[in-house]
């Protein structure tokens, strides 16, 4: 029982990095390497601040705001270096390796002793894991609803109309780079946030951390996608952070069939794979349908 | 009705710059384009037409010579900039309109060309019934489809969608690349003549390219054709009118 609670805690506290790449890689239309290093670059930022007694939630906040310049940079590489955006993702992911050491002085910074978010008196005094349940799921419904929110606005619209078609969204004044720009600043201080959480509920920050970030955050858009089929804009959305928590229980089993934790990114290849390939598989069922159907959205 | 609307002094536009391959397909072109004037635009493939647009557009950023729109040089402002006055419409019914977003969102989105986008909600609900009469207009069954996603419309309604996009919101300048011309005869037929509707309702300004001869001496008040970058015909009213597809094709055989 406390293992399912636990895999609902991870799901939900990982799944602000779904939606974070649900902004660039489902409605901006491509991959953005960044996350790997803003993941990692969040969960320093916020480690060291605390360190040096900043408050916790203050400190998650300060890594969205790092990890949002970081998406800068990455959009500035893209939109005005014309640098393809695969490599531009790639530079500064490799780059914040190096910011991130600088950040924390050495590979791995514990929070032993340290105040974080999940140490306030209400949380602490929930039973195990279900700390990270109740913050997870208060995160995710903010976050949720304002990205929802977001989209559904006029500057929304124009976001959603940059990743669609880029020729008409600029024949009609909007202007695509600033709109690729911000995605991939929101999208990267999402990401950084989400590895801000992640590090205090580890307890720890490690230069490490960030590798297979954008698997999993993948996982999580395909598997919503894969398992609850045909979905306005909105409800993916939803599905995203569902589909965070289905990834968990899926490594769960796959640890109950005796895998070690050390074979994880590989079975995570695998699941994301092999979802990715359903289409192919059973190009007679409906899924290819679902995964590239349109972005339509209710008010 | 002939003040000058914009105007092009002098436009040189090279491509390949600096290279061996540069290529001058804009060659010191002087057009005026007066208030409320509809010019059908002729041209043999790479005499620079839709070149010209791109420059009139911004896509393409002039080497010499000045735009002016009322009098005022806009030759270097961005394309965004630009759609406050200017419309436009592909000849690739892909290019108008966001495919995933359906019939409304993109008549919504284009409601608002040129406009400032904020954080304030879209309404789109209180928008339905007026587009649903808008759409109506277009007698093509657009109005029973404003919530289907516009990658799901034939290729004839996609280009008329567009075409309605582009005047929601009045242009002053209306560019029509070739816009009926990847439609079958009769569809292409319907929308020309919805666009001559809708250019002479709303008393339009409105270049228009096209290859069909019949369609250039049918529609507008002005016809001018392109050369090597340059304009080297130009008629209006009562010249365009006494012209014929047997005239132009000598003059075509002349310049060739």
């Amino acid at each position: 029982m406390s293992l399912f609670v636990s895999a609902i805690g991870q799901g939900l506290l990982w799944a602000v990095l779904g939606v974070g790449l649900f902004l660039t890689f489902r409605i901006l239309d491509f991959a953005d390497m960044t996350v790997e290093g803003t993941f990692p670059l969040g969960a320093a930022t916020a480690v060291a601040a605390i360190s040096n007694g900043m408050n916790p939630m203050l400190a998650t906040l300060l890594a969205f705001g790092i990890g949002a310049i970081a998406g800068l940079i990455t959009g500035l590489l893209y939109t005005k270096g014309h640098i393809p955006i695969l490599l531009a993702g790639i530079l500064v992911m490799t780059a914040c390796y190096s910011v991130n050491l600088r950040i924390m002085g050495r590979a791995n910074v514990s929070l032993l002793g340290k105040s974080t978010l999940f140490k306030n008196h209400f949380l602490a005094s929930l039973p195990q894991y279900f700390d990270s349940v109740f913050l997870g799921t208060l995160v995710m419904v903010v976050i949720t609803g304002l990205v929802i929110y977001f989209l559904q606005t006029q500057l929304g619209q124009g976001f959603i109309a940059t990743g669609d078609n880029q020729t008409m969204a600029r024949s009609l004044g909007i202007n695509t780079d600033n709109m690729k720009i911000m995605g991939l600043m929101v999208s990267n201080g999402l990401i950084a946030f989400g590895g801000a959480l992640v590090a205090q509920n580890n307890g720890y920050a490690d230069v490490n951390m960030g590798i297979g970030i954008i698997v999993i955050a993948l996982a999580s858009i395909i598997i919503g996608e894969v398992a609850f089929g045909d979905l306005t804009l909105n409800q993916r959305l939803v599905a995203v952070t569902l589909g965070s928590i289905l990834y968990r229980f899926v490594l769960l089993i796959v640890l109950k069939l005796g895998f070690s934790a050390n074979d994880l990114n590989l079975l995570s290849s695998i699941i994301l794979a092999l979802c990715m390939m359903l289409p192919v598989f059973k190009k007679t069922l409906n899924f290819k349908h679902i995964l590239k159907r349109g972005l339509d959205t209710n008010d | 009705m002939t003040k000058p609307l914009l105007e092009l002094k002098n436009v040189v536009l090279k491509v390949n710059r600096n290279t061996p391959e540069e290529i001058m397909i804009l060659d010191h072109l002087n057009l005026t384009i007066n208030n409320g004037d509809f010019i059908t635009v002729l041209g043999s493939n790479g005499a620079g037409k839709s070149t010209l647009f791109n420059a009139i557009g911004g896509d393409l950023s002039i080497d010499s010579g000045q735009i002016l729109l009322n009098g005022k040089d806009i030759s270097h402002e961005s394309v965004e900039k630009r759609t406050r006055f200017l419309a436009r419409v592909f000849q690739d019914p892909k290019l108008g309109t966001a495919p995933r977003m359906n019939v409304a969102e993109n008549l919504l989105l284009a409601e608002r060309r040129g406009q400032r986008r904020t954080l304030a909600p879209r309404h789109l609900n209180k928008q339905l019934d007026r587009y649903k009469e808008l759409t109506a207009t277009m007698h093509n069954g657009l109005d029973d489809r404003l919530t289907t996603a516009t990658g799901n419309l034939s290729g004839g309604q996609r280009q008329a969608l567009s075409f309605l996009m582009a005047t929601l919101k009045r242009p002053e300048i209306l560019l029509l690349d070739e816009h009926t011309a990847a439609l079958d005869p009769q569809t292409s037929q319907d929308l020309m003549h919805l666009t001559n509707e809708r250019v002479q309702e709303e008393q339009l300004t409105c270049l228009m390219i096209t290859h069909h001869l019949e369609d250039a001496l049918t529609y507008g008040n002005r016809l001018i054709v392109l050369h090597h970058g340059k304009v080297t015909f130009d008629v209006a009213g009562a010249e365009k009118q006494a012209l014929t597809t047997e005239k132009l094709y000598s003059f075509f055989a002349e310049i060739e």
